[in-house]
This record gives structure tokens, sequence and C-alpha cells, in this order.
């Protein structure tokens, strides 16, 4: 790809970070407690003893004070607790630490009964985990500020959207609802604005019109249609979850992809990321009205998902992963015509893109709106293109490569955490991820494409737990699972992005004007689905 | 009736029937602009035309005021036809002081738009009303400073004798920069009073954005159309306005001393009229082009575009007087 002749960069740039490679030992110390996992290795739940309340709080906030994140929080109901439901503790409640600078996945577990002190006040990124556990387990956080349903599952409980709403009461002050139904052909939600006139002092978002139970229908499993159904969690990031899930299934049943399979579907989650930006920018670029830069997108975005149609027969990538590799090969012909494509649809990615750079209204436009600041980004636990924009250098596929997989030699990232460092975000990792595509094709490892041997991979070993972070165009997708004595899933929970993110979108909202609302909300576009599973 | 009234109602009727023409070419500019082949020309004909033959859908709780806006709206527009000249004939009604009607006959149709959505008593339409009463408070002034200005140059208080068409090419001798500068000021107010970019997105879905648009939103049916053909007339007004302003046309006795239309005052009739039309959707493809070229503003800076037209007016002004 000829990218020097049309890099073309705004005023507002994005840096190159380059993060320590990793390896380094862990900044918080070891923890002789906690379980430390690479991505999509399964590990003993023996060798994963329970701690302490007092402890397991304190290793957490030790962890998280030390630089690692949270990327997953569930409670597992003890096996006993159904014999004697008097006698606490009733739940397992496990959590999984990123270490981004030692590339390390740390899993810890404590015992809890009905309640326990909530850890919100202390680390806010678990706020909406500890929501979800009230709401699931009726597991009770004492002193959580802000407990209320998430996805509004329980049969018993309110309906969907059916809550109290954060209220500012005034003469002047007025409550704007949006949705759940909306303008436009997009999921459900609800929002809620407390406005100063056009100003906007807090806005709150209620989600959970699409839960159907995804989790609860994995348990017990692994089910043949696991994948399948995978690729339906957030059916924009199928490549994403399917790419996670499959990574969990071969770590628990000890196997690794076939090398060519694993770059296939590397390549599969690039085109996938290609035409989701492609496709935001071109968004962005209608929401503030400016119709070139918006159709020309839209287009390109098309020429992405037929790319990956070309590999696998669907625009989505869906039945293209498969336990062990991939159910399609790319065969030298392919990758060839492929390799034109990526550069010809980056090339006029770029054309298209430089219109908004050349155009000050636009970049006025984008500029200074829906800032979300480095510190409240990283304590609500971001993740994606809306934590890099805000100067988090976070990235798994820099952090915790995929098996057999090298690690990305440098994430993007901007500083500003405006509307318009999220677009340029988008565009330079159109143009890595591009390049990246080019690289995957050119060296395509020799090869099956996928596992030699042809072992059962729903075999998963039993009581094991396994981590699987795929960085999908969103942000980071984890899933883990737990399996029982005879090798079932005891638990599976998956954390979409936009389970951290809705929580920075209401905030980059504080203090703007609610028209800009879309933009913003454009900007981070993040799933309703995926939170709501 | 004399002949000069049926060619002045004859450029009513034209005006009336070629409107939802200068949306379609505004569009068709910016589907050009963006490599689309964009919807047919005569898209709001047919929008039209459908939406007449539904049946209107109110809301429950709205009164006789929602009722009455699209009917109001659309008069308003076309009582502002009667007053405005289709160059280069008298409009059908003319006197002293028409252009404060036309003023007058904008403000009512906005009064009656507003009152329409704060019925409904929908948030969305809320905030559209107030965005619309802000902006337009702050665009009355300067579209009625414009006019004042036309007719101090033209020594005539009426719509029919205070432009360059009325005036000939000899009135505008030492003054196409006043002329010009007004044309600008008026093109400001147009894109502000039409709905269009960088002010307003006609074409976005989203209510938390809208300024006209969300006042409409609860409307259907002939009730839509209404309003869908009076916000066409509306723009159709302004671009007459503005070709009346730039075109330097020679003033030809279209009318023989009997006051009938002759042979060759019907040749010259046609020419006038054919470059008004080109004007107009010259002004038609401006906006298409205004609209491709630069993205929407933030609605807080929407009354410095207004300020810009308030400026130009003034030095339009400035360059008066120091003519006087």
């Amino acid at each position: 790809m000829t990218r020097s002749s049309f890099t073309h960069k705004p005023h507002i740039t994005s840096v190159d970070v380059i993060v320590p490679p990793a390896g380094q030992p862990p900044k918080g110390g070891t923890c002789p407690d906690a379980l430390c996992l690479r991505n999509g290795r399964a590990a003993p739940l023996a060798a994963l003893p329970v701690m302490s309340f007092a402890r397991f709080s304190q290793w957490l906030s030790e962890q998280i004070g030390a630089g690692c994140r949270a990327v997953a929080f569930f409670a597992v109901p003890r096996e006993s607790a159904s014999a004697q439901r008097t006698a606490p503790p009733l739940f397992f409640l496990y959590a999984v630490l990123a270490d981004d600078v030692a590339g390390l996945l740390l899993a810890a577990r404590t015992e809890v009964g009905s309640s326990y002190p909530s850890l919100t006040p202390g680390i806010a990124a678990l706020h909406l985990f500890e929501r979800v556990l009230y709401e699931k387990f009726a597991i009770l956080p004492e002193g959580h500020p802000w407990l209320k349903p998430v996805r509004f599952n329980n049969s018993a409980g309110p309906g969907v959207g059916e809550m109290d709403f954060y209220r500012i009461d005034g003469d002047e002050v007025h409550e704007v609802a949006v949705g759940p139904i909306h303008a436009g052909v997009i999921e459900c939600g609800h929002f809620r604005f407390q406005c100063l006139g056009e100003e906007v002092l807090h806005l709150e978002i209620s989600l959970g019109y699409h839960h159907r139970g995804v989790e609860a229908m994995l348990t017990g499993g692994p089910l043949a249609r696991i994948l399948p159904l995978m690729e339906t969690v957030a059916g924009d990031s199928t490549a994403a979850h399917a790419f996670a899930c499959c990574t969990l299934l071969e770590g628990l049943s000890e196997t690794s992809p076939s090398p060519r399979g694993q770059h296939i579907r590397a390549l599969a989650l690039e085109l996938e990321r290609l035409a989701c930006h492609t496709g935001d920018i071109g968004a962005i670029a209608g929401d503030v009205g400016f119709l070139p830069t918006s159709a020309f997108c839209g287009r390109l975005r098309g020429d992405w998902l037929n790319m990956s149609a070309m590999i696998c027969g669907s625009r989505f990538s869906r039945g293209l992963f498969v336990p062990g590799g991939t159910a399609f090969d790319l065969d030298p012909a392919l990758a060839r015509v492929l390799m034109d494509k990526v550069a010809l649809a980056a090339r006029d990615v770029q054309g298209a893109v430089r219109l908004v750079w050349d155009s000050p209204s636009v970049m006025a436009r984008l500029t200074g709106i829906g800032v979300l600041p480095t510190s409240v980004a990283a304590s609500l636990g971001m993740v994606g293109p809306p934590a890099r924009a805000s100067g988090l250098a976070r990235d798994a596929r820099r952090s915790h490569p995929l098996p057999c997989l090298p690690a990305l030699e440098k994430i993007c990232a901007a500083d500003g955490g405006d509307v318009g460092d999220r677009t340029v975000l988008r565009y330079d990792e159109v143009l890595a991820s591009a390049a990246l595509c080019q690289n995957i094709l050119k060296d395509l490892p020799a090869g099956g494409c996928r596992a030699e041997k042809q072992k059962k991979f729903h075999a998963v070993a039993p009581k094991h737990i396994a981590v699987a972070l795929a960085e999908g165009w969103r942000g980071e997708v984890c899933h883990v699972a737990l399996t029982d004595e005879i090798g079932h899933f005891a638990a599976y929970s998956i954390v979409d992005p936009s389970f951290h993110n809705w929580a920075g979108l209401a905030y980059a909202l504080r203090g703007q004007q609610i028209s800009d609302f879309p933009l913003c909300n454009k900007s981070f576009n993040l799933s309703y689905c995926g939170h709501d599973l | 009736m004399t002949s000069q009234m049926i060619v002045a109602l004859g450029g009513m009727l034209l005006s009336l029937l070629l409107a939802p023409l200068l949306p379609g070419c505004t569009n068709r500019v910016k589907a050009m602009m963006g490599g689309r082949k964009g919807r047919p020309l005569l898209q709001l004909y047919f929008d039209l035309c459908r939406l007449m033959g539904k049946s209107p859908v109110y809301p429950g709780v709205t009164t006789y005021f929602f009722k009455a806006a699209p009917t109001a709206c659309l008069t308003s527009a076309v009582a502002a036809l009667t007053v405005l000249p289709f160059w280069p004939v008298a409009a059908p009604a003319n006197f002293s002081g028409d252009f404060i009607l036309l003023a007058g006959l904008f403000a009512m149709s906005r009064f009656f738009l507003i009152l329409a959505a704060l019925d409904t008593g929908s948030a969305f339409e809320g905030m559209g009303a107030s965005r619309d009463a802000l902006f337009s408070a702050l665009a009355e002034p300067i579209f009625l400073f414009c006019l004042l200005l036309l007719c101090r140059q033209a020594h005539s208080l009426t719509l029919s004798g205070m432009t360059t068409v009325a005036a000939g090419p000899a009135a505008i001798q030492g003054y196409w920069m006043f002329y010009l500068m007004l044309a600008f000021a008026l093109f400001l107010l147009l894109l502000q009073e039409n709905s269009r970019i960088p002010v307003d997105d006609p074409n976005t879905h989203l209510e938390l954005t809208m300024i006209h648009e969300v006042m409409i939103l609860d409307h259907s049916g002939p009730d839509l159309a209404f309003l869908e053909y009076a916000a066409a007339l509306k723009l159709w007004i302004f671009s007459l306005l503005i070709a009346g302003l730039v075109l330097p046309l020679p003033s030809v006795p279209l009318f023989d001393d009997g006051g009938s239309l002759g042979p060759h005052g019907l040749a010259g009739l046609a020419v006038h009229w054919g470059t008004t039309l080109l004007a107009i959707f010259g002004v038609g493809a401006l906006v298409g082009l205004v609209e491709s070229l630069m993205a929407r503003l933030r609605m807080e800076r929407v009354p410095q575009v207004l300020a810009m037209a308030g400026a130009f007016a003034g030095l339009a002004a400035l360059t008066l007087w120091r003519q006087a």
C-alpha cells in the first residue's frame, strides 16, 4: 500500500504509542492467591484458591491501582447452595483483571453470601458488573451508589426501562426522553437527558431491550450451535466474538489452532474493523451533514464487507470460524486478488476522508465536543477506540496477543478524547489495519486451515477456567468460561466492549449541547445487543 | 382585467407550479457532488401527490392549533407571492409598504408552526420551536433592514419597484457592490429561514439536532403536504428575491401604449422570465453546493451566521452613505 503518497493528516493528529512488549514483570507484584493466565489458555480451577472477601477486595484495589483493569467480574452459585439454602456463602465471585504491561490475565475468586460491601465506590469500573450481580442473583452490593437493573431480565422485576431516572428539579430544567424506538433503523435503547436549555446537565442511559439470555443459554454447554450463537451476540462484531469463543474452546480442550487458520481469522477480524471504522467515519460525516464523505464511505464499507464475502461467502464472516481454525481456506489466487482490493479500498478511504480533513467547517464541528478526559476513561475502564482516543494505549492485540499470532507493533492513540480524536483514531486504525491485512496476506503460513488432529473440541477439560480476549473493532471482547466436573460450562461470561463504554458516553455528554448528542453517540458507536446479551 | 394584471397572475401561477422543482434541483446538485445518482428531480411533486391522497392522523393531545398550522403556513406563503413580483412585471397586489407585509406573513406562518409544535407537548418539538423562535427573531430585523435599504436606494416603498430589474441597469451604475452585498446577506437569510445547512440539516433523521423538520414530525397526510409545499414556496420566494437583486436585466417596455402585450413585449417577457427562472434555479444549485461543501454548524454558532448577514447588510448601508 502506498501510504506515504496519500497520508494526509489534519491539525489534530493521533500518535503511535509503542508500549513495551508484553512479558514485563507484573506491576502490582505477584500475588500467591491469584492465578496468572495467558490469553486463550486454560488453567485448572484447583489452582485458583478462594480468598477471603477482605483479601479479595484489597487485591482488586491494589491491582487496579497498579494499572490493571477489570475485564470480567461474575458470580457462580455454589453447587451445595441449593441443598442448604440458609447457610452462606452461596456464591463464588470471580474477577479477571488484565495486566497490559505483563501481558497476563489475573483471576481471583472469593465467596460471598447474599450481600457484600460494594466495591464500586473504590473501583468505578465495576459499577455495572455489580448491578448485574444484584439483578441476576440478588447479591446485594451494600453501598453501591447507583443500584438499578441493567438488563431487566428478572421476570418478577420491573419491565424493561421501568425505573426511576436521575432527575434534576428546577423551573428551567427540562427532561428529554429519547427512545427506546429511534428514528432510523437502529437498535433500542432509552436516553434520559436533564437539560438546562440546550445544555445537558445529566444523561442516563437505560438499556436491556435486547436481552436474549445468551449467557444462560451457554451454561451447561458447549452446545453444538455455540458458534452460530456467538456470531449473533453482536452482529457487527461477528468475527470478534467468534474468535474469542473459538480461542476459549481451543484453550479448554488444550489444542492449538492451525497457524494458517489463525491468520485467516485475524484477517477476518481486520476486515471487520476496516468495514466498521469506514462506516463509522461516513456516519460521523453524515451526522454533521457532510454528504460527500458520507456517501463515499458508505460504498467503501460495502467493499470491505465484500472482501469478507470473498473469503467465506458471508459479508459478516458468518460461518468462517470453527474450533481449530477456519471453515474456508484462502487459495493463493484469492490472496493476490484480496491484496489488490485492500490496497485499492485503503486508497479510496484516504481520498474520501481527506475531504473531511480539508473542510474547516467539518473539523470545527468535530473538535472540542464530547470530551472524555483520560482520567475518567481510565477509571471507567474504557476499552477500544474511545479509550485510545482519550490517550489510553489499550489494545489486546498488542498486550494480549492470541495464540500463534504476533503482537501488534504499535497502538494508535490520540490524547484529546473528543469526537475529532475518535474520528482521526478510526482513520489511523483503518490505515494500520489495511497494512496489517497486506502483511497477513503476504505471509500466510502453509498448511491446512484447520488443526491437524480433528480433536473433539467440545470435549473440554473438566474443572478449568479459561479467558480469551479478542480486540474487535469496537474494543476488547472478553469471554470467560468455567467448566464443571463433567466438562460442561458451569458459567460462561461474555463482556462486550460496549458494556464498559456506555458509561463513558454518558459522561462525555455532560455540559454539552443536546444537539451534539447524536454526533457524540456516533463517535462511540456502541452496541445495544452486545451490552444486553 | 388589464393585460398587466394577467401577466402578473401568470407569473404567480408559474411560481406556484415550479416551486416544488427547486428542492429537487438542490438535491440533484448535492447528489452529484456526493457521487450519487440522487432522487428524481420531480420527487417533491410525487411526495405531495402521495400525501394528498392520505388521510391525516392527529396526536390525541393536540387541539385546534395543530390543525390550523398547515393551512396558515400555506396561506401565508401564497399570500406572500401576491406581493412579490415575478420580475419584471409588478406584483398582483402592490402597494406602499407591502414589503412589511412580506416579513409579517413569514412571521405569521412561523407563529402558527411554533404553536402547533408546542401543542403536541413533545420535548423534541418544543426544542425545535424554541430554536426556530430564537434564530428567526435574530433573522427578522436583518431581513427588514435589507428591504429598507432597497427602498432607500430605489426611492420606492413597494417590492415591485425596489429591485434592480425595476430600476434598470442605469440605477446599478456605481452600486453593484451594494446589490451584491445585499444579495449575499439575503442568501445567508435564505439558508436560515429555509433550514438549510449550515443552520439546519433537511436530510437528518436525528430529532435532537433538527429545527424545522422536528416541528413537522407529527403532521401527516395533506397537512404534511401543505407544510412541505409551503416550505418549497418559501425557498422559491427567497430565491426570487435574490434573483431580482443580482439580475441587471435591461428594462424593456413590455406593454405598448394601450396597455396590451404586443409580440415584441411577449418576446421580452419570455427572455425576462427565462433568465429569472435560470437565476432562481441557480440559487437552488448554489444552496446544494453550499450543503455539499460544508458541514452543519454547531447550534450555538448559528447566530454568527446571522451576524454575518447583518454585517453585510450594514456594509451595504455604508456604500449608500458614501454615495449620498
